[in-house]
């Protein structure tokens, strides 16, 4: 018995989606309460959008799709052997990555500087559907932005071992899932985008 | 080494011994499936066990009107406690993480799953999940008290320690996920040379089916957990009525996890059945691809009907009549199922082995279960029966009387093949009868008091609900009498009973072609499959004897 | 059983950055299309924006186009599992 030891390049990557599939599902009960609330409180859920800053949320866009373009390059870079290459894209999608976060965190530090955060005074005075949205856009950047972090230490610990020459043009399933992994991120973004900060 | 005298030894004592390791570490940290379905197994028959003596603790709460041995705080952490217990740590991942692992790569001719280590995660994450939900019964403000399903508002309110509690859960759900993610791809990408979609055991079908549940509807409970731990601690409203939230929508995102978690628990199960009774029957089994068929229909439609836990909760009348509809089309597949089984048997040639009486047991049980399950499928009489003792009594014919008997069948089944010894037989004839009658007398008198309008959930009753509730408590006892010489009978033989090599039951799936116990990687020579998993007279011809099997392929 | 990975398509640059050209475009559209005040519409029409960019990314950035077929239908089976537990839900929150 010795084919206990043989790679499933296939199989491991079967094993990815399968993974993504239940992100999927998990952002997906985040969205199946937006469309909900969204369909109780138009209005409110307006004039919610309405406080959220589309430049920041599109600049963040433009910034995570840049960062996927880099994820998909660089697996192109290291079936084609490019070693340096790959390295320099991964990292440039973390850098992405953090300019994303940084972003983020100045939305959210004015939000909640603005006395807007899930209990504040005015979020319980105001309009029940602008709590209910702004609990939904906390929740489901949060949520996002933690994957954001765990995509890109993911790629960090990748580009180690592209490093280390562990990946390689022959043996690169893991820089695949990784970056299958980030574009998850991008995809979820893609949703969130256009529903909180362009439903005004 | 001769490769003579290396097959020899491994036959002796296969996975026990083979990879020379001892001592606990060779346990908690092998990635073998065998090793690992193991620790799961003793894992959940732990959980298992205390289950049932909170389970006997309520009978005896419930023996007789007034406070008999708790008060009602006591009493509402003990059935939350009971049900949590039973539901996360035992029957969601019991089958699937014990004898899955145990037997689903063997039975597909695989040396092991496609992700050994992550499997290896899985059990930790079980382990880890559990700690935190005992945890939370002794740390914050008190063990939990909202029952099982964390309805909101109370869970959001209640001053006992629920948020660790759902914590813990969240990481069980994890761990069930993982699962499911390896046995799909390991089904998809390891079969042996032969081992074609058609020639599958219904087991590893049943696997399959359950695997898509477990990664399709678990990441929602996962995200409701969330939800709620945040409305607790960040107080976000979303399912608070007074700011603008729905608490019916929690209950939404809960069963659209929690009703097909129910096909988690009850598909492995029917699994089992599917592979026992042809095996007692010495006949192929009557419909395979319905059976296989049906197991993948009823995923996909047990994944359509969760509303039916919501008639009374003031969910629009639309929507009542439309998840009513649905949850009558899930009857079909499980009818299929039992059909297939009973045709199974007819004119069969009947060995009423231990495994064969859970699994007769089984399609009895389940069938009240189901059918009483039809009467809480119908808005018109679920209106009446809602909240009361018979949804208990229902829900046990099916989970207890179904999963709890299909796992006992395993036990029975399978167990001995991993030991390479027998337990005896009559005792566990006895205490399979014992079990039978206590269950009946236990779970028929509790459907009695819920017709009769007994609710469930309260330490209390009124005193006309007496006699029945006597009678209920005494069944519980018969049932863990003899739940207790099962279990004592079983591990009695499995350490110390007559050692076999053979293929005891005659089974015709690959599991048994193999050495008894199988070797760290399962088979010997890699073995190429030419016969369908219930073909008895093909396996009959590769050895006279009709009883092959020790796979030394000599 | 075991694939090779030299098997695997190859995406160039170029191709992937069309794909990205477009996504960005396409996220202006989004952008253009919700100034306008058009009620209802505007959340079917950033919708179908949002889903054509989705099915770009997995097409090309993930490569689901030169996946085998399995994949294909294993993803369709979750995507659409998740659109009838949105669409059931509804039937409870559109009729109540």
């Amino acid at each position: 018995m010795s084919h206990a030891v043989h790679k499933d390049y296939a199989g491991a990557k079967l094993g990815m989606w399968l993974f993504l599939f239940t992100e999927i599902l998990l952002f997906g009960g985040l969205f199946i309460l937006y469309a909900v609330y969204l369909a109780r409180y138009p209005q409110d859920f307006s004039s919610g959008g309405h406080q959220l800053n589309v430049v920041l949320g599109g600049t963040n866009t433009f910034l995570l799709v840049t960062s996927s373009l880099f994820a998909a390059m660089a697996l192109t870079a290291i079936q084609q052997d490019k070693r340096l290459l790959t390295l320099r894209l991964i990292g440039g999608t973390i850098l992405c990555a953090a300019g994303f976060m940084v972003i983020k965190y100045i939305e959210w530090s004015s939000k909640i500087h603005h006395g807007i955060y899930p209990g504040s005074a005015s979020i319980v005075k105001g309009p029940p559907g602008e709590s209910v949205f702004f609990s939904l856009y906390y929740l489901s950047t949060g949520i996002h932005g933690l994957h954001v972090l765990i995509g890109a230490t993911l790629l960090g610990v990748v580009a180690l071992r592209v490093k280390n020459g562990t990946i390689n043009s022959t043996d690169y399933v893991i820089l695949e899932n990784g970056v299958l992994y980030w574009h998850l991120v991008d995809l979820v973004w893609i949703f969130i985008f256009p529903l909180y900060y362009l439903m005004l | 080494m001769s490769t003579a005298e290396d097959g020899r030894l491994m036959a002796e004592r296969g996975f026990w011994t083979d990879t020379g390791k001892t001592g606990i570490g060779a346990w908690i940290f092998s990635t073998d499936h065998k090793r690992i379905g193991l620790l799961y197994f003793y894992s959940v028959l732990f959980f298992f066990l205390v289950g049932v003596i909170l389970g006997l603790l309520m009978r005896i709460e419930l023996m007789a009107p007034g406070r008999d041995i708790m008060g009602p705080q006591t009493y509402n952490a003990l059935f939350t406690l009971h049900g949590v217990v039973m539901i996360f740590l035992f029957i969601i991942p019991g089958i699937p993480g014990a004898f899955g692992n145990m037997v689903m790569p063997i039975q597909i001719g695989a040396p092991d799953v496609s992700f050994p280590r992550l499997n290896l995660f899985s059990w930790w994450l079980y382990a880890i999940g559990a700690v935190l939900v005992l945890t939370s019964l002794f740390t914050g403000g008190g063990a939990p008290d909202t029952g099982w399903t964390f309805y909101v508002p109370f869970s959001a309110k209640s001053a006992t320690n629920v948020s660790l509690a759902l914590f813990g859960v969240f990481v069980l759900g994890f761990s069930s996920i993982l699962t499911g993610l390896n046995f799909v791809t390991t089904i998809h990408r390891l079969r042996a040379v032969g081992m074609t979609w058609s020639r599958i055991p219904l087991f590893t079908w049943s696997l399959y089916a359950t695997a898509w549940v477990q990664i399709l509807a678990t990441p929602i409970l996962g995200i409701t957990l969330v939800l709620v731990i945040a409305e607790r601690m960040l107080g976000t409203g979303l399912f608070d009525a007074a700011r603008g939230g729905d608490p019916i929508m929690f209950q939404h995102l809960f069963w659209i996890y929690s009703h097909p978690a129910v096909y988690i628990m009850i598909l492995p199960a029917m699994g089992i059945i599917s592979d026992i009774i042809p095996v007692f029957s010495r006949k192929p089994i009557f419909g395979y691809k319905m059976i296989a068929f049906s197991s993948l229909a009823i995923a996909a439609a047990g994944s359509l009907v969760w509303g039916h836990h919501m008639f009374t909760s003031g969910m629009s009348d639309t929507a009542v009549l439309v998840f009513s509809f649905l949850t009558f089309i899930v009857a079909i597949p499980s009818a299929i199922k039992v059909f297939n089984w009973v045709s199974t048997l007819y004119r069969g040639s009947i060995s009423l082995d231990p495994p064969m009486l859970f699994a007769l047991a089984f399609i009895l049980l389940f069938s009240i279960g189901g059918l009483t399950g039809l009467i809480l499928g119908a808005p018109a009489t679920d209106v009446h029966v809602h909240d009361t003792h018979f949804v208990v009594g229902h829900f046990h014919y099916v989970m207890f009387g179904g999963t709890g008997f299909a796992f006992f069948a395993a036990m029975h089944y399978w167990l001995p093949k991993f030991y390479g010894r027998m337990y005896r037989k009559r005792p566990a004839v006895i205490a399979w009868c014992l079990m039978f009658i206590g269950f009946n007398v236990l779970y028929m008198s509790m459907k009695v008091l819920g017709m009769r309008g007994m609710p469930r959930r309260y330490y209390d009753y009124l005193p006309e609900f007496a006699q029945l509730n006597l009678v209920a408590t005494v069944g519980s006892w018969i049932l863990a009498a003899g739940l207790a010489i099962m279990l004592v009978n079983l591990f009695r033989g499995l350490f110390r009973g007559e050692a076999f090599t053979g293929n005891p039951w005659g089974g015709a799936t690959l599991e048994w072609s193999t050495t008894t116990p199988p070797p760290t990687l399962n088979f010997i020579k890699e073995p190429v499959v030419t016969h369908g998993p219930y073909d008895f007279k093909a396996l009959a011809d590769d050895s006279p004897d009709g009883m092959p099997g020790d796979g030394r392929n000599q | 059983m075991t694939a090779q990975p030299h098997e695997h398509n190859i995406i160039s640059f170029r191709k992937l950055a069309a794909v990205w050209a477009t996504l960005l475009v396409l996220t202006a559209a989004t952008i253009a299309v919700t100034r306008f005040d058009l009620g209802g519409l505007k959340v079917i029409g950033a919708l179908t924006i949002a889903c054509t960019k989705a099915g770009l990314v997995i097409a090309f950035f993930m490569h689901m186009k030169y996946e085998n077929r399995l994949l294909q239908i294993l993803l369709f089976v979750a995507v659409v599992t998740l659109a009838i537990f949105i669409g059931l839900t509804f039937f409870d929150v559109l009729y109540r």
